[in-house]
């Protein structure tokens, strides 16, 4: 396997007006990798996933510094299509948000079909692909043609994982997919990051510290915008280096 | 000692009755609110329903002092009105709608939000007279195209505002959602917000359609009416409101008779489109 990290933060900066959400943080993930992003809520997790595809800046008076390397590409460098990279980087977010008024199909092809992608054949392998890895296919084989809000709040998310890998990212970002979800959801869901490291690179936040420590390869802990501590999950979960994420883990404050 | 219950009696046949008093009361409220609405209805249906046969839907008038004859130039002339009217008010009321709830903020929004109430609180007249300066005097003739225009910039506040309020109801994250899939922010906006909520759209633009076919102060100086048929924009075309008008004002019975039935199937026509309105609106609803 190939050990150059594809994702290096450097000194990443994010701000909503005035608030420093993301303060200097750096990390580094290896491909085909899980990383759980964990701390307590408001401490910065989304925002800094969100500075990752550059959705960050799309919020009004937000703004992000630093460095993002993708492979070799700093996102952040000059003349950078954040448009490009989101490609690169797909995004399943906490509440699943399908395409209104759209069929189980077009959610899913929505992301190939709108870059241009016309051929029936080529979309139908895509979608059924997708599907598969999102582990939806057997459930939503036979209604590809219903609208996307039949589905129930756990095949949603599915929908949504298999509309962000229909247009093949490299690294998959999930913030908190399973916190609206039921117990047997969450396990699909689960089970699904496990065999999608295959594929993609992951990064997850998630508020489920078993949850992170059942599926992820390596943890980092944000607390106040900080990066407190990050290294391998099963070290985090045993024996932390910081007092304030020992605080953390064992369920002192948070 | 009390118990629960009587505590819970106190006064429970007083509230109840009055309960039912103020339902009662409501319900003939609206009852009464309702009835000239339905008398209106009855009436015009009593006095058209008679003189509405082919030859009316299919003739043109009959000249002065002739019976028979119809309004087909009126008819399809109030079509022709409706479909330039449309082209303008879409276009422009959608743009509209789409910049104030996908790009509008800070002081020109709020200038255009409200620069579009005020539109739509202009009386039609006052537009009318607004198109004649602009078109009509400089191209020295009454004409489909002003009568078009007119109507459709009655449209336009109407279709933006209830645009930016449909477009409003898709959420932030569906936004996010596609921005997050690579897509620029454009096409975001049209195919997949815009797309999504589609059917209320035209609900809105439906029902704004069917404001403006009855609209007739507007039309008297920029359509003006025609007697025959007219197939040029530039020329005056015939409309179903005008034509009630001058009909009812006229002197003749038969006239009369023929403006109750152009009355009738101008109420006909909006009620469809009504109608027609509330079939499209269904919403969260795929149709591939
Ligand atoms: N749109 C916004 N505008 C202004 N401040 C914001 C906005 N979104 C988040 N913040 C602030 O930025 C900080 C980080 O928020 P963020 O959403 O990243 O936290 P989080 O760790 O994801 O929390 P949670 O676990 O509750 O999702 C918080 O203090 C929050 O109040
Ligand atoms: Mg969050």
């Amino acid at each position: 396997m190939d050990m150059q990290p594809i994702v290096r933060v450097r000194k990443l900066n994010a701000w909503f007006g005035a608030a420093h959400a993301v303060k200097n943080v750096s990390l580094e993930v290896e491909p085909h990798s899980v990383t759980a992003i964990i701390g307590p809520s408001g401490c910065g997790k989304s925002t800094f996933i969100r500075c990752l595809n550059r959705l960050h800046e799309e919020v009004p008076d937000a703004r992000a510094h630093g460095e993002v390397f993708l492979g070799d590409t700093n996102i952040y460098g000059e003349g950078i299509d954040p448009v490009v990279i989101r490609r690169k980087i797909g995004m399943v977010f906490q509440k699943p948000n399908p395409f209104p008024a759209a069929s189980v199909f077009d959610n899913v092809a929505a992301g190939l079909k709108l870059a241009g992608i016309r051929k029936k054949a080529l979309l139908m392998e895509r979608v059924e692909r997708s599907l598969r890895h999102a582990a939806l296919w057997d459930e939503v084989k036979a209604k590809l043609g219903s609208p996307g809000m039949s589905l129930s709040g756990g095949q949603l998310q599915r929908l949504c994982i298999a509309r962000a890998l229909a247009v093949e990212p490299s690294v998959l970002l999930m913030d908190e997919p399973t916190s609206a979800l039921d117990p047997i959801a969450t396990k699909k869901i689960e089970e699904l990051i496990v065999n999608l490291r295959k594929e993609v690179t992951i990064i997850i936040v998630t508020h489920n510290m078993q949850q992170a420590a059942r599926i992820s390869d390596r943890t980092a802990f944000l607390l106040l915008g900080e990066l407190i501590e990050f290294g391998a999950t099963s070290e985090i979960f045993t024996v932390p280096k910081e007092k304030q994420t020992e605080a953390y883990i064992t369920g002192k404050f948070g | 000692m009390i118990t629960f219950s009587e505590i819970a009696a106190q006064g429970y046949t007083k509230r109840k009755f009055k309960n039912r008093l103020m339902c009662l009361l409501f319900f003939v409220a609206a009852l009464v609110a309702l009835t000239p609405l339905f008398s209106i209805m009855g009436y015009v249906f009593i006095k058209g329903v008679g003189s509405i046969n082919w030859s009316f839907l299919t003739q043109l008038p009959a000249p002065v002092g002739e019976s028979g004859g119809g309004m087909a130039n009126a008819l399809v002339g109030t079509c022709v009105l409706i479909v330039l009217a449309s082209i303008i008010g879409m276009t422009s009321g959608l743009a509209t709608g789409i910049y104030l709830s996908e790009y509008g903020r800070g002081k020109l929004a709020t200038i255009i939000r409200f620069s579009a109430d005020m539109l739509s609180s202009v009386p039609s007249i006052v537009i009318g007279l607004f198109v004649y300066i602009l078109i009509v005097r400089p191209m020295q003739s009454f004409s489909a195209l002003a009568g078009g225009v007119a109507l459709g910039v009655i449209m336009i506040p109407t279709i933006a505002r209830s645009a930016e309020e449909l477009l409003k109801l898709v959420p932030a994250s569906v936004r996010e959602a596609g921005l997050a899939l690579g897509l620029p922010r454009w096409k975001v906006t049209i195919w997949i917000v815009l797309k999504g909520s589609l059917s209320g759209i035209i609900t809105g633009v439906m029902l704004a359609i069917a404001r403006v076919a009855g609209e007739t102060a507007p039309l008297l100086f920029t359509a003006l009416g025609n007697r025959f048929w007219s197939w040029n924009l530039t020329q005056p075309i015939g409309s179903l409101p005008v034509q009630i008008f001058t009909y009812s004002i006229s002197p003749f019975e038969e006239w009369h008779r023929q403006a109750w039935a152009g009355a009738l199937v101008l109420v006909l026509l909006v009620f469809s489109i009504n109608l027609g309105a509330r079939f499209v609106f269904r919403p969260q609803i795929s149709r591939d």
